[in-house]
Formats: structure tokens, sequence, C-alpha cells
């Protein structure tokens, strides 16, 4: 019987892994990550797993390790944070490019500088044009889910892409909640055995992996690289489907919260997912018809999605945790805006900067934001809709 | 025992020519050569550099066993996580899982890493050495043009001093490259792996040799070879042989290994050339006899490589 338990998010994490059961993970510690990598570590010299344990000497080796490891042919997982995703990134785009289905749970940290260990995403935003499939978890229980489907994500033979399960530092990695963890059959009959295509370990069939490619041919394979993402939005939502039907809690691109038919929307990322649907129920009861839109799937980017579940709304605010420096606004408002302008939707749009280094966001600051977008719908699209939320100017 | 030249003109070609390679190059040779040295299926990891570009041109491969790059300066992670996975499958299988049908239960695989001296005394020097203490099998092979040749002859930390660079060019102050290079075979004798070899492409008996010894080894192993480039040494490219026996004749290049801790000079010239003789051969220590502080660097030199080799002989317990 799945039993429900309190559990961190780093500790959700880890008992997915070890239902998962890798060949190979190769890890580094960084903060607030280090836990799954700590306690699955556990779970290895307990012999609770059958996984080579590759403990690198940094991150960089932790993703040059998997990467090898994945196109060697298995199934690989690793854990992360913030720097450590920074020191990885150069092998990032290289893992998406020689299409290795490397899991990495990425537990959303600030970036330096200044050095600071609590949450925001501009590490996950730093990553966003890899070539990474990007999941957003809200809670504990959607870095535990997510974690199980992102395999079957990557892994699906029309995708064969690297996926990043995004949690939030501390908040999510840290927070103790309730955890209905499935038990281990029914999960490994979910994920599946792996399927190795052109393994390097395949003596006879030899192949020469991760070549030369000049002007001659590397446009044609990233153009190639591009089709492999509107399967990979597909296995989204098929992956999230079937495991509703599995395990009664089904998964889409986004989760949409009293969004319908609100007139005025909030696009947000991870745990603040969570304060916002505070913030819209108490806005419901006094007659606002605020509504939210969390984004699961950051990349790949479902913009007709968004543009369709979006249409009509009079104004929004799209919130980000990470700036793009000197952009003109966050990054993922830009694609938000994008997709509406794509769509010939002309929604008046705030970008709200917010909580980075940890950063407290309250139910009453996203209140406050709901506010102020009447004021947005009747003056039209603001020449500068950058709003800092909770900084001291 | 390394067998003869008959027996390894039969061995499998792993490198096959049609490679770009410049002509003369060394590199190819200590490909060929460490290759022969099993019989074992082997998966070849490349670091960024000469070789890596030059075999693998797409869609064109020079190799006909399996060949992975990922990048510059993590050959050593590269090559641990093939070599996780592939132990990862045994240690499944021994428990009873089904061995993936493409991996023959009978042919235990070798693991080898080539990289430059860049990719190995400067900017991967971290990977290898963690897959170094991480005792993982695998042989890692520096190809070692003491430079990086790849974009054009800079220095690298394995440049020996008085070498003319792009990046520590001899001009009317300084005379080249004003410091010794690292010594990297001691670095990785540090490390206590168990077989640590210094070898050149002149003598293929004491290469394909020592190739052999290092893939005998269950656990982590290093061959530093000398691979002279005309290119960037400045020699005609029929003289590559001949420079690589020259480095070891005057000793800038001793070769020998340690195995276990326990170093054993491999050749050991009837007479010791100087130093003089192998520098003035090569175009890239031609500033050092035009005036008097050249011959005060050639003396350096000198007093450095007898230095070295004293030392070396004493280890080997050598007279």
């Amino acid at each position: 019987m799945p039993e429900i338990k309190p559990m961190e998010g780093n500790q959700a994490v880890a008992e997915a892994m070890r239902q998962i059961n890798p060949d190979v993970v190769a890890a580094y510690p960084i903060t607030p990550s280090t836990e799954v990598v700590q306690t699955f570590s556990s779970f290895v010299a307990n012999g609770l797993v059958d996984t080579n344990y590759v403990a690198v000497e940094s991150e960089h080796s932790a993703m040059s390790a998997c990467t090898a490891a994945a196109v060697a042919g298995g199934r690989v997982m690793n854990a992360t944070s913030s720097q450590g995703l920074a020191l990885m990134w150069e092998i990032l785009y290289i893992t998406a490019s020689l299409r290795a289905p490397v899991i990495l749970t990425v537990v959303n940290r600030a970036l330096s500088g200044n050095i600071n260990i609590h949450c925001d995403h501009s590490d996950g935003m730093g990553a966003r044009d890899c070539g990474w499939v990007q999941l957003y978890g809200e809670n504990v229980q959607e870095g535990y889910d997510n974690l199980l489907q992102a395999v079957r994500i990557g892994e699906a033979l029309d995708v064969r892409l690297p996926v990043m399960n995004c949690i939030d530092g501390f908040l999510v990695s840290h927070s103790y909640e309730l955890l209905q963890v499935e038990d281990d059959a029914p999960v490994k009959d979910f994920v599946g055995p792996y399927q190795a295509v052109n393994p390097l370990l395949d003596i006879s069939h030899p192949i020469s992996i991760g070549p030369l490619d000049l002007w001659d041919y590397y446009f044609e394979h990233k153009r190639g690289q591009c089709d492999a993402y509107p399967p990979a939005k597909e296995a989204i939502l098929a992956v999230g489907k079937e495991f509703g039907k599995t395990f009664g809690r089904e998964y889409g691109l986004m989760e949409e919260f009293m969004l319908e038919d609100a007139e005025l929307a909030v696009v947000a990322l991870g745990s603040t997912a969570g304060v916002a649907k505070v913030a819209v129920e108490s806005l419901r009861e006094d007659g606002v018809k605020a509504g939210l839109l969390k984004l699961r799937a950051f990349r790949p980017f479902p913009a007709a999605e968004i543009a369709a579940a979006l249409q009509g709304k009079k104004a929004i605010a799209v919130f980000d945790r990470a700036i793009s420096f000197g952009a003109a606004s966050g990054p993922l408002f830009s694609e938000v805006a994008a997709a509406l302008y794509t769509a010939g939707q002309q929604i008046p749009a705030l970008s709200v900067l917010y909580g980075l280094g940890g950063r407290e966001i309250t139910p009453e600051q996203i209140s406050g934001v709901f506010r102020q977008l009447p004021e947005v719908a009747s003056g039209g699209q603001p020449a500068d809709p950058v709003l800092f939320l909770g900084v001291r100017e | 025992m390394p067998k003869n030249l008959k027996q390894l003109s039969e061995s499998e070609v792993r490198l096959t020519g049609g490679h770009r390679l410049c002509p003369g190059c060394g590199e190819p040779i200590a490909v060929r050569q460490v290759l022969m040295g099993t019989e074992d299926p082997v998966i070849v990891v490349s670091a960024t550099g000469c070789t890596e570009v030059s075999t693998t041109i797409f869609p064109y491969t020079a190799w006909a066993c399996p060949w992975l790059h990922i990048a510059f300066e993590n050959a050593g992670a590269a090559v641990s996580g093939v070599e996780a996975m592939y132990k990862a499958k045994l240690a499944r299988a021994a428990k009873g899982e089904t061995l993936p049908d493409y991996i023959p239960a009978d042919k235990p695989y070798k693991f080898v890493a080539f990289a430059g001296d860049g990719g190995t005394y400067d900017i991967g020097l971290q990977s290898l050495s963690g897959a170094a203490e991480r005792r993982q099998q695998f042989l890692y092979v520096c190809l070692n043009n003491e430079a990086y040749m790849n974009t054009g002859v800079q220095r690298s930390s394995a440049t020996p001093m008085g070498m003319n660079t792009t990046t520590s060019p001899a001009g009317s102050v300084l005379p080249g490259k004003t410091v010794h290079r690292k010594d990297l075979t001691e670095i990785m004798v540090a490390h206590e792996m168990p077989y640590v070899a210094q070898c050149g492409v002149s003598r293929w008996r004491d290469l394909v040799g020592c190739a052999e010894k290092a893939f005998a080894v269950d656990g982590p192993t290093f061959i530093n070879c000398l691979t002279p480039c005309p290119l960037g040494w400045i020699h005609d490219s029929s003289k590559t042989v001949e420079i690589g026996q020259l480095a070891s004749d005057c000793c800038i290049w001793p070769l020998y290994e340690v195995v276990d801790g326990k170093y054993k000079l491999n050749y050991r010239p009837k007479e010791k050339k100087p130093v003089d003789e192998y520098l003035k051969a090569q175009g890239r220590f031609r500033h050092l006899f035009k005036d008097e502080s050249g011959a005060e660097m050639r003396r350096k030199m000198q007093e450095w490589v007898d230095y070295k080799w004293e030392q070396l002989l004493k280890k080997c317990a050598e007279e």
C-alpha cells in the first residue's frame, strides 16, 4: 500500500531515486541539494540499490561522467544546485546534444555573487537554452512525482533528452510535507527498463560519439535537435496522464488554478505557485476574479498552450524569481509575452521580479500585485513593465 | 612479453589511416602503439585536441573501435563514466539481471583516455586526479607535444623552459618560456596509481610493452608519452622518431615506469648526449643559439636535466 509519510523535498527525491535504482549516479555535494546525494549514498552503502555511485571531484566532472555513462548505455541520475549547475554549464549543452537522457534534480538556489545559499531560479534560468527538458515542481510531492516521470519523458525513444527536475531550495528541499510514497513495484513498472540507443558499450557496432562538426553539418544537427522538443511536450502530457491513471495524480504542461473564468492572472513557477493559490482564494472571497497559471514545463516552452490559457484575461503579472541582466524584463515574462504576441493577444502585462536570494514572498504581496492589475488593464501595456516586489529601494 | 613486429603488424587496427593529423605527427604513432597493447575490446575516450579533431571530422571517423569525445578538460571524468556504466552492468549481471546482449560476458573491456598535454597537465588535471583517486579501471595516455598545438603552439605547463611558443614568444627581452615544465609523471606517481610510465614514440617495444602492462592492471594507470610535433617543434616531418629518441638519449625525457611505487628505468642511453644536441635539432629552440643569454639558458637546462636524471637514477636504484 502507498504510504503517507512526512518527508523533506530532498529525501523525497532520494526516495524516488532509490525506487528507480539507476545504473550510475555521479555526484558532488552542494547546498541545498547535498542531502539528495547524501541520502542516496546511504542507500548504496546499505545495499538498497544496485547503483554504481561515482563520487566525483566537481560538478563539471559529475556531469561529464553522467553524460559519458549515459551514452555508454544506461540510466543515470544526479542532483545539484546553483554554482554546481553553473559549473556544469559547458557539459549541459553536450549532454543534450548527444541526446543522453541524464536525469538531474536541480534544487534551485541563487547564483553568486554575492554568495547566497537560498532559493531563486537564477540557476535554472541560466541553463534554459542548453537543450534540457525543465520541469518545475511546487512542493515535495511534485519533486517526487516529477522525478519518476522525468525518466519516462527523457528516455522516450522520440525524445532522448536530459531532464531537470527543479524544486525550490530550502522552501521545498528542506520542508517537511506529507508525501504519498508509492510502492516500489508499481514505481518500477511505471518507470520500466532502460532501452539503450546506440550504446557506446556495444563493441560489435563501434560508433564515434562527439565528433568535430563544422559549417557543413553542425547547423543540420542543431536543426535536427529542435525536432526532439515537440515530442518531449507530447511525452510530458502522455506520461503525466499515465501517471495519473497509475497513481491518481495527473500532470500536464501547466496547472490552471481558478484560471478559466479569471479576469486577472498570475503566472509563476515552483513553490510560489502555492503562495499564489492562497492569494487567489482570498481574492476570490473578496469577489476579485483572480486566477493562477502554474507552469510545470518551462522547457519545452508550451507557448501555444499558455496563450490559450491566458486568452481573454484583462491583465496578467508574470513572476520571475531570476533577473536576466540587461534584458527588458524577467526571463519567464519575455517568453510569455512572446507567446501572447505570436498568438495575436495583446494582454497588458507586468514583469514581477521577486524573491531573489531567498527573499520571502507572501500571499499578501501577491494579492497586492493582483490589486494593481485592474489599473494595468485599463492603462494598456506599461512602457516599463518591470516591478521589483519586496525589495528595499 | 611484448610481441614482435610481425605479430604487431597483424594486430587489430583501431585507429585507421585516412585521419587528418599532420604528416610526421607523433600522436597517431603513440595511439596505434598503445592500442596494440591489448587484444581485449577497447573503448576510447578523447579529450578535445589535435587527435580528437583530426580523426573524427564529421561525417568521417578514423576509429574502428567505440570512441567518445565530450570536452577538453574532462577526459578523466568521461572515461570514469563509461567505466562506471560497464561495471554497473556487470555488477547487475552478477546479481542475476540479464547482461545487455551487446556486452559479451567473456571479453573483459579495457578503457583508455587520450588527451594532450594541455588537456592533461593544465585544464584536465583535476578530472584526471579525481579519476585516479577513485581507483577506477582505465589507462590514461597523455599525448604530450609540450604545447597547445591544436590552437597554434601556445605554451602549456608541459612546455620546456626556453621554448618559443606563440604565448611565450622569443623576443628581444624574453628568451621564450622562462620557467621549467611541471613534472606530471611524478604527480601521477604521487597518486599511488598501480602503474605509471613515461614513454616516447621512438622505442615501439617499450611503448607497446608499457601499454600491455597498464592494460593488465585492474585500476587506474597512466602513460605520459612524448609525441614530437613537426609543426610546433619545427623539425622536418621525417625526423619525428629521431627527435623523440634524442630526447631520451640526452635524458631530457627519460623512459621509465613505476609499478606499485617501484621505479624502473626502461631505457638507459649508452652515452648521455648533451642537451644542446637535442635543442639545436629543433627550430623551437633556435633563438637559444644566437647570443650569450641563450647560451646561459641552455646551461641552465643542462643543469636541470642533469639534476632530474640523477634523481631518477637514485629512485630507480641505478648507479
